[in-house]
C-alpha cells in the first residue's frame, strides 16, 4: 500500500469529502439530537439542564392532535399514490422499450420543475371561482361552487400531485425486473390470475411498494408549504409545527424532538425495506 | 389483458400531471386581473415582473446561488465518486451511508439541523449559509450520477496510465475526467435545478441580506393569487424544462 505522502491527491480528496460530511451532515444532526434533550433558552436557544420535557410535550393533546391529523393526511396521500401508482407502473412496464424511455422522462419532468409553483397552479384550479368549479357548473353537475380550497382534501391532492412520481419510480423498477417466466410458471401450476397476483406479483413487488411508501409518507409530513398554500390553518403538517417551533416560537428542543420522531420513522421504514429485499433474496428469485 | 386499457390509464394520469402546469402557462398570458376569467392575450404580467426591482434582484441572487452551488457540489461530488470508486479506505460504508441518509431524509430534517449549526457557530444567515446548505443536498445526486458513469468504465485504462508513469493526479486529469465529463455536466445541471427550486431548506437558512426567488414566490402566494406569479412560474417551468432536456441529451449522446 502507498503511504500518505506518496498520494497527496488521494489524501486531499478524502479530507475534503470527510470534512464536508462530518461538519455539515454529522455535526448538525448530533446537534439536533442534543438540542432535543436540552432546555429552551431565549438568548442562546438552548441551555442545560438536560431534560426530556420536549418529548413529553409531543404528547400534549394539542400537538398530539396535529401530529395524528398530519399522519392521517400523509397516510391517505401514500394510499392514493399507491392506488394510482401501482397500476400505472405495471402498465408502464408493459409498453415498448423505446416508448418506456420517453414515458419515464415525462414522469420526471415535473420532479424537475418548481414544486412551489406547481402547488400554486393547483390553487388556480381548486379555488372557489377556479377552473374546476367553473367547469362543473357549466356542465350543470353542481349549482353553486364547492369549497375545495383550504380543506383536508386540498392538502392531500397537493401532496399526491407533488409526490406521485416518487411512488411510481421504485414500483416501475420492480415491475421491470419481474420475470415473465415466473408468471408463466404460476399459470402452469394451475394458479388463476387472482392467485398469481396475490402469491407471486405482490410479494415480488413488495420492496418497490415499501421504497415508494418511504419516499412518499415522510415527505408528506414535512412539506409545510402545501398546507400554507392549499390547506388553511386547520390542516397542518408536522413540518409546519417544526417550522413554527424553530423560526417563530424559537422553541428548539421541541422542534428538534419532533424532527427526531420523523427521522426515527424514516429509519424504521428503511429497515423494513431492507428486510423485504433480503427475504426475496433468500428465496432465490 | 386488454391493450387499450393500460394506455388509456397512462394517458389519464399524465393528463392529471400536466394539466396544472398547462393551466399556469396559459394563465400567465391572461390580461384579466382576477386570475380566473379569461380577459384576452397579454404580456402585461411578464412586463410587471421585470419592472419589479426586488423580484429581478431575487432572480439574479437565485441564479448566482444555483450556479455556485451546482459548481461546488459537482466538484466535491465528482471527487467523492472517484474516491469511492478507486480507493479502499476505512469507513467507506459510513461515507456511502451518510450520502444515502442525506438523500433520503425529509428535507425539513436537514434544514433544521443546518440552521442549528449555523446559529450556534454564530454564522450570519445569507449567501454563505445558503451555499453550504445547497451544496450539501445536491452532493448525493452528483455522486450517484458520476458513480453510475464510472461503473461501466474499463478498469485497464487508469492502470495503463499508471504503468506509463502518470501520477494519480495526472491520470485523473487525462483519463478519468474525460470519461466522466457527460456525468459531470448532467450532475451540474441537476444540482443547478435542485438549488433553483428549493423552498424547504432555504426557508430556514436564508437571511434578509440575500433574498432568493422561491422564498419571494412563497411569501407572495401565501396571500391569495398573484398574476405575476403565473408569469414567473411559467418562466421557471420553461427554464427547468430546457435544463432537463439538455442534461438528458448530453447523457444519451455520450452513451452512443
Amino acid at each position: 500500500m502507498h503511504n500518505l505522502m506518496q498520494q497527496p491527491f488521494r489524501t486531499a480528496v478524502l479530507v475534503l469529502v470527510w470534512g464536508w460530511l462530518l461538519f455539515l451532515v454529522l455535526a448538525p444532526n448530533l446537534l439536533v439530537v442534543g438540542a432535543s434533550v436540552m432546555t429552551r433558552s431565549p438568548g442562546t436557544f438552548i441551555s442545560l439542564p438536560l431534560t426530556l420535557d420536549a418529548y413529553r410535550q409531543l404528547f400534549d393533546p394539542l400537538y398530539l392532535e396535529v401530529f395524528l391529523h398530519s399522519l392521517y393526511m400523509a397516510a391517505m396521500t401514500t394510499m392514493v399514490c399507491l392506488l394510482i401508482g401501482y397500476p400505472f407502473a405495471w402498465s408502464l412496464s408493459k409498453m415498448g422499450k423505446q416508448r418506456q424511455v420517453l414515458l419515464v422522462f415525462l414522469l420526471i419532468v415535473p420532479f424537475w420543475t418548481n414544486s412551489l409553483v406547481r402547488t400554486y397552479a393547483l390553487k388556480l384550479i381548486l379555488a372557489t371561482n377556479g377552473l374546476l368549479n367553473s367547469a362543473l357548473m357549466s356542465l350543470g353537475w353542481i349549482d353553486e361552487p364547492i369549497q375545495m380550497l383550504y380543506t383536508e382534501g386540498a392538502v392531500i391532492v397537493g401532496l399526491v400531485y407533488l409526490l406521485l412520481p416518487f411512488m411510481i419510480l421504485p414500483l416501475y423498477s420492480v415491475f421491470e425486473d419481474l420475470r415473465e417466466d415466473l408468471l408463466r410458471a404460476s399459470h402452469d401450476l394451475g394458479a388463476g390470475r387472482w392467485s398469481t397476483f396475490i402469491h407471486v406479483i405482490v410479494p415480488l413487488t413488495l420492496p418497490g411498494v415499501l421504497a415508494g411508501v418511504m419516499l412518499v409518507l415522510l415527505p408528506a409530513m414535512g412539506l409545510f408549504f402545501v398546507p400554507d398554500i392549499l390547506g388553511g390553518s386547520r390542516n397542518l403538517l408536522v413540518g409546519n409545527v417544526i417550522k413554527n417551533q424553530f423560526l417563530d416560537a424559537r422553541n428548539w428542543p421541541f422542534g428538534a424532538a419532533a424532527s427526531i420522531v420523523l427521522t426515527l420513522a424514516m429509519a424504521f421504514l428503511m429497515f423494513a425495506h431492507r428486510l423485504s429485499k433480503r427475504r426475496i433474496g433468500e428465496h432465490g428469485v | 389483458m386488454n391493450r387499450w386499457l393500460p394506455r388509456t390509464y397512462l394517458t389519464l394520469v399524465y393528463l392529471l400531471l400536466y394539466v396544472p402546469i398547462a393551466v399556469l402557462v396559459v394563465f400567465s398570458f391572461n390580461e384579466s386581473r382576477t386570475g380566473y376569467d379569461w380577459g384576452g392575450l397579454s404580456l402585461r404580467w411578464y412586463e410587471a415582473l421585470f419592472n419589479n426591482r426586488a423580484m429581478v434582484k431575487a432572480m439574479w441572487n437565485s441564479l448566482w446561488l444555483a450556479l455556485s452551488a451546482a459548481t461546488i457540489s459537482t466538484l466535491i461530488g465528482a471527487l467523492t465518486a472517484l474516491a469511492l470508486h478507486r480507493y479502499r479506505f476505512r469507513g467507506k460504508q459510513v461515507l456511502n451511508g451518510m450520502l444515502f441518509v442525506v438523500m433520503m431524509s425529509p428535507e425539513i430534517v436537514l434544514a433544521i439541523s443546518l440552521l442549528a449549526l449555523f446559529l450556534l457557530v454564530g454564522m450570519q444567515l445569507g449567501y454563505v449559509s445558503l451555499l453550504l446548505a445547497h451544496v450539501t443536498f445536491c452532493l448525493p445526486f452528483v455522486v450517484i450520477t458520476v458513480t453510475a458513469r464510472l461503473s461501466g468504465f474499463d478498469e485497464r485504462l487508469p492502470e495503463a496510465a499508471r504503468d506509463l508513469g502518470a501520477s494519480d493526479f495526472v491520470m485523473t486529469r487525462t483519463v478519468l475526467i474525460p470519461v466522466i465529463m457527460p456525468a459531470l455536466l448532467a450532475g451540474w445541471l441537476l444540482g443547478f435545478t435542485l438549488s433553483l427550486d428549493d423552498v424547504v431548506v432555504s426557508t430556514f437558512v436564508s437571511g434578509p441580506s440575500y433574498e432568493i426567488l422561491p422564498l419571494r414566490i412563497y411569501s407572495m402566494v401565501r396571500v391569495g393569487l398573484k398574476p405575476e406569479v403565473n408569469a414567473l412560474g411559467a418562466l421557471l417551468l420553461v427554464f427547468s424544462l430546457v435544463m432537463l432536456i439538455l442534461s438528458q441529451w448530453i447523457l444519451l449522446r455520450s452513451r452512443r
